[in-house]
């Protein structure tokens, strides 16, 4: 934790933790209020998790990548631990004994008969134990070390902190803010990617705001808001013209370059003799589909200071690219983090603040609340890439692989804010000085890859190749949808091996087992396999080790293929190493093994050559309560190990779990994404 | 063309001034300040933004104010008299069916409506009394379980 204000301890022992990562509706506030609990000794109800702000506390970039406990939890234990041995020496110099002697529980600190609390103690322990001290640093660790208790929330499902609030319907949302003076924007986007603003017929009583092909309005209140937006779009008129690709041949599309070409493995040696088999697999492009559309709210001030409240990933990366845009010194911006519905990943939440900051220059220092519409959000945030697999195996007579020759097509996966270099706020790109904007990139093999994110194989395979072909053109905005590739590729890598199980005529569980030397995966399987009842007729199997370092999870599917495919019943093993919250784990696992189910088997986006067209939940229909299966998880614990993520672990074996139960149950064999019944019935075609 | 639009909200009685062509969803949350109904669609095909409406569950942004005129509202705020809790909302907590919570007071309200109907309803009473609500981050089967805990 890089802030010296992280932790700060109030004169009524309420300990204040600034966070570096975001709630996103995954509960991590409250798996950090426990790791910061436990490591200050403190009752978890003194705890408070402040939101993120860029004027205070840790810079620690995005949230994303299930890496927030990883990644925040070992620096947040540190920085409580310092505030927690400042409190014990002082205990230790007024009692008169060596800071060793001295014990903290439950916001007790004690040495024999004798008690204090962080109320008491703080105040006196200055250094960064309270506000405004300097920087808590100078304790031995020695003395760290001695205070150290067993754990007492860490391990345990402590209830989120964040659900009473939403459950009694209070405010709690960015959409919730109600500043003083506040005036509600909408932006009327244009009807096309390649659409630009060619007239607008001067509307007087509007408060029309205009930067080049960027327009907006602002009201008093959102009804007012929103019929001025109706009259906006009559009054605009635009040059358009078709830039969009087929939809129903992305495959030519992804591979008609150009492209850059990534190497994940170099293959040893030529391919071996043996008999060849191969596969091609596809998904399509995908929506984040949150409940809520995205929101925004800012504010100029008379100092020409900025201020915006967003549901950004990255209050940081935010600030930056605003302040690119709007020509502004990033000091002179803050930007708070206020929640939203379920973030999925790189949605629209920086776009809308943008699209506030524009609006609000033109309110006379009123902050300004901007909501996006439902056809916005489900068309103009950035999708995850659609993606195309072929896939190439040589094996023995008895169908054990010996070579892997492995190539996915796809869009990049990153386009966050900062990210290839440019600011890539979606208005930035309709300004009258507009930005242009790369096609999505990828992060590096240390950040887990994006295309190639789970293309290499967690199987012991004596000959591997895996490459990546990243288009470098594209009219359609892609960026970071929950597990960006990974989704696919373990999608398809876990159908073909079904597919050489069953060629070969060996068990698709054992088949997995027999190329398979990593013993945390072999257990994982195991379990998810024996929980399921492995060995009944009609089950399938899908497994991967998120990232290649993340957590081990084995998915098994019961599926009814009748008329739809429907899920009855998933069974899901998970190995996120050291377990902060189980139900916390739990609930992950569970909400993305449902979300996968409804990428699997509904989603698709849909476009003509001109725009987008899936514009709402007709057009891009989501899994509903009726067709929502049953969800067993297993926790597989290894305590004293890392803690890994556990939000993106589920998504590519339950999609592959689906597809090879899919086989099992009506023997044909379904390649292309979304396995819906016209998928069915061109596979058997 | 704005008037007094009389109706019952959470048990009382208000006079909204909002054009009556207002979505009653704005009306709750701008006029009234009651934020606990959320927009999710705007066209009713969500579920985030539902009421009960004389007892009956309704869209709250496609209904217009003058739609609303002598009848009853209640909003997820009104499921329980003061700061209590509707037996939904605390089997909700307790069985932690939720992770970003938007889309739980519609479903709440759903489940309400349910429960006042059919005291003891099945699995499968429940799962098609929630069937117009979407929830994306996956809580389907928790959020069944609690209302089949909320009605023992």
């Amino acid at each position: 934790m890089s802030g010296d204000d992280a932790v700060t301890v109030r004169d009524d022992g309420i300990v204040l933790v600034r966070a570096g990562k975001v709630e996103l509706g995954q509960g991590v506030l409250t798996a950090l209020a426990q790791i910061a609990a436990d490591a200050l000794g403190a009752d978890l109800g003194q705890v408070r998790i402040l939101p993120a702000r860029t004027g205070a506390g840790p810079d620690e970039g995005i949230t994303a990548g299930s890496r927030s406990i990883s990644h925040s939890g070992p620096p947040l234990r540190e920085a409580c631990a310092r505030v927690r041995a400042a409190c014990a020496a002082e205990a230790a110099r007024r009692w008169g004994v060596a800071p060793g002697e001295v014990t903290v529980r439950r916001g007790e600190f004690r040495c024999g008969d004798l008690t204090a609390t962080y109320a008491d103690l703080a105040k006196a322990a200055g250094p960064g134990a309270h506000p405004g001290g300097p920087p808590v640093g100078t304790a031995p660790e020695a003395t760290v070390n001695a205070v150290e208790a067993a754990p007492v929330y860490v391990g345990v499902s402590v209830p989120r902190l964040d659900l009473p609030d939403k459950v009694a319907g209070r405010p709690r949302f960015v959409h919730d803010l109600r500043l003083p003076g506040q005036l509600h924007g909408r932006v009327l986007r244009p009807p096309s990617p390649a659409a630009r603003l060619r007239h607008l017929t001067p509307q007087p009583d509007l408060r029309v705001v205009r930067d080049g092909s960027f327009l907006g309005v602002l009201a008093e209140t959102e009804p007012e808001a929103d019929r001025a937006l109706n009259r906006l779009r009559k009054a605009a008129e635009w040059d358009d013209r078709d830039t969009l690709p087929d939809e129903h041949d992305l495959r030519t599309f992804l591979r008609t370059g150009p492209h850059e070409t990534v190497r994940v493995r170099e293959p040893a040696g030529e391919r071996p003799d043996g008999e060849l088999r191969t596969a091609t697999y596809s998904r399509p492009f995908i929506a984040h589909a949150s409940i809520a559309p995205s929101c925004a709210a800012a504010r100029w001030n008379a100092d020409g200071t900025l201020e915006v409240w967003s549901h950004t990933q990255g209050v940081h990366p935010l600030r930056t690219a605003l302040a690119r845009i709007l020509g502004l010194d990033e000091e002179r911006i803050e930007v708070r983090h206020v929640e939203g519905a379920g973030c999925y990943g790189h949605n629209a939440a920086d776009d809308v603040a943008l699209d506030a900051a524009l609006l609000a220059r033109e309110a006379g220092g009123r902050p300004v609340q901007v909501r996006w519409s439902r056809r916005d959000e489900l068309t103009w945030a950035p999708f995850g890439s659609a993606m195309s697999v072929d896939v190439a195996a040589v094996v023995d007579e008895a169908g054990t692989v010996r070579s892997w020759e492995y190539d996915v097509w796809s869009q990049g996966h990153i386009s966050r804010p900062g990210y290839a270099g440019v600011p890539g706020l979606l208005a930035g790109a309709h300004l009258e000085r507009p930005w242009t904007y790369p096609a999505a990139t990828d992060p590096p093999e240390r950040g887990g890859w994006g295309m190639t994110r789970n293309a290499a194989p967690i199987y012991d395979f004596p000959r591997v190749a895996v490459t990546g072909h990243r288009v470098l053109e594209t009219p359609i905005r892609s960026s970071a949808l929950r597990s960006l590739g990974a989704f696919m590729n373990v999608f398809a890598i876990e159908s073909f091996m079904d597919e050489l199980a069953l060629a070969a005529g060996r068990d698709p569980l054992a088949y997995r087992l027999d190329h398979l030397g990593d013993p945390r995966g072999q257990e994982v399987l195991r379990r998810a396999a024996a929980a399921a009842g492995w060995g009944a007729p009609g089950l399938g199997l899908g497994f991967a080790q998120y990232k290649g370092v993340g957590a081990y999870c084995a998915a098994v599917a019961e599926v009814e293929a009748e008329q739809d495919v429907r899920v009855r019943r998933l069974t899901i093993a998970v190995d996120v190493g050291q377990v902060v919250n189980p139900d916390g784990v739990r609930n992950q696992i569970e909400g993305g093994a449902t979300q996968a189910v409804s990428w699997t088997l509904k989603e698709r986006v849909r476009f003509d050559r001109h725009a987008i067209t899936s514009g709402d939940w007709e057009a891009y229909p989501i899994l509903r309560f009726s067709e929502a299966p049953e969800v067993v998880v297993e926790l597989v614990e290894h305590p004293g190990t890392p803690s890994v993520g556990a939000g993106e672990a589920a998504q590519g074996p339950v999609a592959a779990a689906i597809a090879n139960a899919v086989a099992a149950t009506i023997e044909v064999r379904v390649r292309d994404l979304p396995l819906d019944r016209e998928a069915v019935i061109r596979a058997i075609e | 063309m704005t008037g007094i639009t009389g109706m019952i909200v959470n048990g009382a009685a208000v006079e909204a001034g909002s054009d009556p062509d207002t979505p009653l969803l704005d009306v709750l949350r701008g006029e009234l300040g009651l934020v606990g109904t959320r927009f999710g669609c705007g066209v009713g095909l969500c579920g985030a933004c539902f009421v009960l409406l004389d007892g009956r569950v309704t869209a709250a942004c496609d209904t217009p104010l003058s739609a609303c005129e002598g009848r009853e509202v209640v909003t997820v705020e009104g499921l329980a008299p003061g700061d209590s809790l509707h037996p939904v909302q605390r089997a909700i907590l307790e069985e932690q069916a939720g992770q970003c919570g938007y889309c739980l007071s519609g479903i709440m309200v759903s489940a309400a409506a349910l429960l006042a109907a059919d005291p003891r309803p099945d699995e499968e009473a429940v799962v098609a009394a929630l069937d117009r609500n979407l929830c994306r981050c996956g809580v389907q089967r928790r959020v069944v379980r609690a209302v089949l805990k909320a009605a023992e």
